[in-house]
């Protein structure tokens, strides 16, 4: 497997609160990598890094952060705008806030296209319309010239996909793309999704809160808490050996079809994220760890098992 | 036979929608023809993708809306017939959204006791104390009482509404959506502390929800609406082991559970959007169905007894 996105000790921070704390993580040409992680643990913030499009106020450091080799973290935002929407796009939550609700379908698709790759209008309408239907839109012709309220929620994903994949990127990164979404249409855009992997060998950085999207497209997973990634490891090992108390406690959360009867307590995890200040030392977990011992609050090493597969506690087996 | 605690006689809701400024006002039809029996102690589950209608059915049984027809009956005594402070002792809501759903300029304090004082005639010492009992109970500290809601996490502010709910002694809640804006660890105390609540209290629980995983946990019957109708109802177990209903088949398949190796189910299910101002003829779901046939789009499928339940399909195995 060969790496197109290295992020080595990732930083972020805005005004002394910690946002992203020493996230490395690698996504392989034509894998799913998924950080995965609660509200406020930093997924979506490590995201837009990847991107370039962190707000002013966000102070960023990194050892290192490559694409397909090449050192991304000095671009400037002139060289960075060049990458965007070509070789790296994305695709968000909310289509409808993303999508822009004065052009049409065909104007906004065509606008990416032609800023990367120059050419005709009509060029582009050609290029828009092909990748329409690459996402299994029927009747694209009449799409194209429709705005962004009159599509359904699940069309305008597919119109987000579609739009992101103009250039023919090789890293998608979905900053979670179904969540706004009903089930059946996540269903369906999720399946989309890994066809598109497969047919043009797409790397995808997938940023979630659901542990069952996690299983269904990961090849490799990265739990974030409180701006670290606590545990990395393929998904199978991840699902069936969790070894953080975290990534455990998180998996007992999830009701799950026949595995906890009716009236039986879910697993759950006390307490609350804490807020990392410039000070913070130690387990970010231990507040809310029932292994916890005194010396968490002393920095915690790694420990890396075989199979690429990685914790940060001093406790767990 | 007693009377059942909840039951809903064939309640339909049609709105007027204006279509835009030259556009004709269109009728929208959010709920249509719906029977619902709830016995003391159950947990009814509402299962339905957005715009089935599931939220305004939500609405109908609080009183908050009058239905266009039917009507619901609480023991057996038609909502109608009750003024709304015995209403509030019966029925309480809690609702999906603990930012939008409190009155942020208010105190906890005062917020879980609006329902004691709405009553009237309850002393002040009387009122603080079951408030207070009632913080303790749902796992907030009573001193939090003192703070307003946005200084609360989003987890201790749905404890907050259903202390709210609950500081009557009402016989049910309706819960709406009550874990949806959760984090999935705070998704899981919610519903742990429901579940509890709902024993120690002797509570009837109408629990509408869009994730089906949820719902088969704490769910004793479930009902799944599509476009405005129960197109199935049956007990959970039932419903989730041998579904009849094709959209129930595709909802179920679309449960991602957290099993890797599975990968993406294929639903089956057409991209044809469900509309409520537009209801398809015959069958509804037939746009969307996979083994719908030529008969589908014609005739409308009649509610047929199935097991315990009901199916409304003219494909689903009956009796």
């Amino acid at each position: 497997m060969t790496a197109l996105l290295e992020v080595a000790d990732l930083h972020i921070g805005f005004g002394g609160l910690a946002a992203v704390r020493g996230a490395s993580f690698t996504v392989n040409k034509g894998e799913t990598h998924c950080l995965v992680g609660e509200s406020g643990c930093g997924k979506s913030v490590t995201a837009l890094a990847m991107m370039g499009l962190l707000p002013a106020n966000a102070e960023r450091r990194t050892a290192a952060l490559r694409f397909d080799g090449q050192d991304i973290a000095g671009l400037s935002e002139r060289e960075m705008s060049r990458l965007r929407g070509d070789r790296i796009a994305m695709i968000f939550q909310e289509p409808m806030t993303s999508l822009n609700p004065a052009y049409t379908v065909g104007s906004q698709m065509g606008e990416v296209y032609r800023r990367h790759r120059g050419g005709t209008r009509q060029a582009a309408l050609d290029r828009a319309a092909e990748l329409l239907e690459r996402v299994r839109i029927t009747s694209p012709g009449m799409r194209l010239g429709q705005f962004p309220h009159q599509l359904s929620g699940g069309l305008r994903q597919r119109v987000m996909i579609a739009m992101a994949l103009m250039c023919e990127p090789e890293l998608l990164i979905a900053d979670e793309p179904t969540t706004a979404l009903d089930v059946t249409v996540q269903a369906q855009i999720l399946r989309l999704l890994a066809d598109l992997q497969t047919e043009l060998g797409l790397a995808i950085l997938m940023i979630t809160h659901d542990l069952g999207i996690v299983a269904r497209t990961a090849h490799r997973v990265s739990v974030m808490y409180a701006g670290e990634i606590v545990e990395t490891a393929p998904v199978f090992p991840l699902f069936a050996e969790p070894r953080h108390p975290y990534t455990r406690g998180l998996l007992s959360c999830v009701p799950v079809p026949g595995k906890v009867g009716r009236d039986e307590p879910l697993g759950s995890i006390r307490g609350t994220v804490p807020r990392i200040g410039p000070n913070f030392a130690g387990c970010a977990f231990r507040d809310r760890c029932d292994l916890a011992r005194p010396d968490c609050s002393s920095p915690v090493v790694r420990h890396t098992l075989a199979s690429e597969h990685s914790y940060l506690c001093q406790i767990a087996p | 036979m007693t009377a059942p605690l909840l039951e809903v006689r064939d309640v339909g809701q049609r709105f007027r929608a204006s279509g835009g400024m030259f556009a004709k006002t269109r009728q929208v039809v959010a709920v249509d023809g719906v029977s619902l029996r709830l016995e003391t102690g159950g947990v009814l589950g509402v299962v339905g993708e957005s715009g089935c209608g599931k939220s305004t059915l939500a609405k109908i049984i609080l009183g908050l809306i009058k239905p266009t027809s039917g009507d619901v009956l609480i023991d057996g005594r038609s909502l109608t017939t009750m003024d709304r402070r015995e209403r509030a002792r019966l029925i309480q809501p809690v609702f999906q959204d603990p930012f939008s759903s409190l009155n942020p300029r208010q105190r906890i304090r005062d917020i879980v006791a609006l329902p004691l004082t709405a009553q009237g005639g309850i002393p002040a010492g009387e009122i603080r104390k079951r408030v207070d009992a009632m913080l303790s109970r749902v796992g907030l500290d009573p001193a939090m009482g003192e703070r307003l809601p946005a200084q609360l996490s989003g987890g201790q502010r749905q404890r907050v509404a259903i202390a709210r709910a609950l500081v009557l002694h009402p016989r049910l809640v309706v819960c709406d959506e009550p874990t949806s804006a959760l984090d999935v660890s705070v998704q899981a105390q919610i519903l742990n502390l429901l579940a509890e609540l709902r024993l120690e209290f002797g509570l009837s629980y109408l629990f509408i929800s869009h994730n089906l995983a949820v719902v088969e946990h704490v769910a004793s019957e479930v009902a799944v609406m599509y476009l405005g109708r129960i197109v199935e109802r049956n007990e959970a177990s039932a419903l989730f082991h041998a579904p009849r209903h094709p959209y129930t088949k595709a909802l179920l398949a679309s449960v991602l559970t957290p099993e890797p190796g599975l990968g993406i189910p294929e639903t089956g299910l057409g991209d044809a959007m469900p509309d409520p101002a537009n209801v398809p003829s015959g069958c509804r779901f037939h746009p969307r169905c996979p083994v719908a046939v030529e008969r589908c789009s014609r005739d409308s499928p009649t509610t047929e007894r199935a097991g315990a339940g009901i199916v409304e399909c003219h494909l689903a195995p009956v009796g």
